[in-house]
């Protein structure tokens, strides 16, 4: 196919596909504009589905080549995947609540995480002892793998039921607490190096006019931290995704989430389910991670200037 | 010894024996005395790091002299920075309305007083658009306009025109020109460009290298508006060249 042939092809909507952030209106009379981008569309697109293509390829030559018909469970083709996992309505609906239990784990995990980080964050902003205070224990926690904390939480609180059983409060369980460990630092951390991002010559002159503690930090340092937050934020995320699929494997009690599922299709022998469930817990990573761009430019792409 | 720097109700700027040494020990500036009247334009010019920015910083509150006085109302005075420090998150009007905000303005006249300081510096119809899609010339344009929406009858600048190119800085100079014969108030201006000092001023001191001394002051004759063209005038050129022997001489 030559290369005219493609671009012809690839005159989908712009802005569609993997593309981070709204789809930009395109004038009616910018052909020219459109021309070029729906190349570089085509320029980023098409490298990703050949290279898709020859995957697909090396894992059918698995399959069927190189595994014998005894050993084929390890590695089922790919249509057999595709059928199993996504098209048997009892397997994939299986999957999908399992997954859904996972989100609403990760994204309350986030949630706290976010308020807590934050809040610790804007703490240590405003005074160097604070700061110099927590800052080693943030490095202790983050530096401890979180396969090393889940049976000790686990241990302490159970795995699944409310930790303190008060309204509001008892949305915290071992589940999220494992999400809320994971996604802490680099909320932290971001939110830390954003307050402080704003220029001297802007807190000069915040200083001159007598702008107050509050008011500096609303007006100033807050906006100012609105990038790196963001960056923190789809960091944490995905740190908070893995955090509740790990806990859920490993806790192995409670709503079954897409990470026991995993266990019990392994334990099983289920090739095809356990690929399938792989997949969607990527796509949710994925997601997530798509979600916080788009949040990111909705929020500050008006006035960010990406590096 | 006791740093007297103090805040009084006065239209005008003045220095009286300024001397500013820094806890590492640098003198930056000695014994500075100098006074910009209402309706003065005062330039200083001086070789890099001679404790130019400082004096304006010790004018402002935001450093401490180490010794002698300075006399100025705080609480109206007009600061444009080296940079435009605008608030990148903020539009052209959000940017011009901070400073009222600060001082606690009420948001119809926030607005009116913002439109006309937009008005002033020739931005009109930029309300809208954010620092990034701005020219640099079009950013010291709106950091300008912050600053007159205080109406400060002391203006300092910290060379403002230093990173944007020859020509707009030529445009900046003659807008500044207008806007002090329009508004009246009493300017201090720093640069390292004697030619930009001329042009705008009514007076010029030379500062010497660290520690930053005013070594040569120079009445500038010429009547506003002054026009583009004075740049090619004679005298402009005898004048400017007196400057810059008062510059070379305090450097050796």
């Amino acid at each position: 196919m030559s290369d005219t042939d493609i671009r012809h092809e690839m005159q989908v909507p712009v802005g569609g596909g993997l593309a981070i952030g709204p789809a930009e209106p395109v004038p009616p009379d910018a052909k020219g504009e459109r021309g070029r981008r729906s190349k570089s569309l085509a320029a980023s697109i098409i490298p990703p589905i050949l290279l898709g293509g020859v995957i697909v390829g090396v894992w059918y030559f698995v399959s069927y080549v190189v595994l014998s018909a005894q050993r084929r469970f390890l590695l089922r083709p790919p249509h057999q995947v595709l059928e199993v996992g996504f098209l048997q309505w009892e397997n994939l609906s299986e999957m999908l609540t399992g997954l859904w239990n996972t989100t609403e784990v990760a994204l309350v995990g986030l949630l706290i995480a976010i308020v807590l980080g934050m809040a610790l964050a804007t703490l240590m902003s405003q005074s160097k002892l604070i700061e110099r205070a927590i800052f080693p224990y943030m490095v202790v926690l983050q530096a401890i793998p979180i396969l090393a904390i889940v049976p000790l939480i686990q241990f302490w609180w159970g795995s699944g039921e409310p930790i303190w059983d008060y309204p509001v409060v008892s949305v915290l369980n071992s589940r999220v607490m494992v999400c809320v460990i994971i996604a802490l630092f680099p909320i932290i951390v971001n939110t830390l190096f954003g307050l402080h991002s704003a220029e001297r010559g802007m807190h000069e002159l915040f200083s001159l006019h007598h702008a107050g503690r509050v008011t500096r930090l609303r007006k100033l340092m807050f906006p100012a931290a609105m990038p790196a937050i963001f960056a923190g934020l789809r960091i944490s995320a995905g740190l908070s995704v893995i955090g509740a699929i790990v806990g859920d494997f490993f806790f192995g009690q409670g709503a079954v989430g897409i990470g026991q599922l995993m266990k019990r299709y392994a334990a099983r022998l289920q090739g095809e389910e356990l690929l399938a469930a792989v997949l969607l817990s990527s796509a949710l990573g994925v997601t997530v991670f798509l979600l916080f761009g788009w949040l990111q430019t909705l929020a500050i792409g008006k006035w960010h200037e990406e590096a | 010894m006791s740093a007297a720097t103090t805040a009084t109700r006065t239209e005008s700027l003045s220095f009286e024996r300024v001397g500013m040494i820094f806890p590492d020990g640098t003198e930056a500036v000695r014994d500075v005395s100098f006074t910009v009247r209402k309706g003065e334009f005062v330039t200083i010019v001086g070789p890099s790091g001679c404790g130019k920015s400082t004096l304006l910083k010790i004018a402002s509150g935001l450093l401490e002299a180490t010794s002698g006085t300075v006399l100025v109302d705080r609480d109206r005075l007009g600061y444009v920075f080296q940079d435009a420090t605008l608030l990148p998150w903020r539009t052209v009007k959000g940017n011009v309305e901070l400073l009222c905000e600060l001082h606690d303005m009420p948001a119809d006249q926030r607005t009116k007083v913002a439109e006309e300081a937009i008005r002033l510096v020739g931005l009109d119809g930029f309300q809208g658009h954010y620092p990034k899609s701005l020219s640099g010339g079009m950013k010291m344009r709106a950091s300008l306009a912050r600053t007159l929406t205080l109406k400060p009858p002391v203006f300092l600048f910290d060379e403002p025109f230093g990173a944007v190119d020859e020509i707009t800085r030529e445009h900046l100079n003659e807008e500044t020109q207008q806007l002090f014969q329009q508004e009246g108030f009493a300017g201090l201006f720093i640069t390292h460009s004697i030619g930009e000092a001329v042009f705008m001023s009514t007076r010029v001191l030379v500062m010497s290298a660290r520690p930053g001394r005013i070594v040569a002051e120079f009445d500038v004759p010429f009547d506003y508006p002054r026009s583009p063209d004075l740049r090619f005038d004679p005298e402009f050129a005898k004048l400017s060249g007196d400057v810059s022997h008062a510059l070379r001489g305090s450097h050796s």
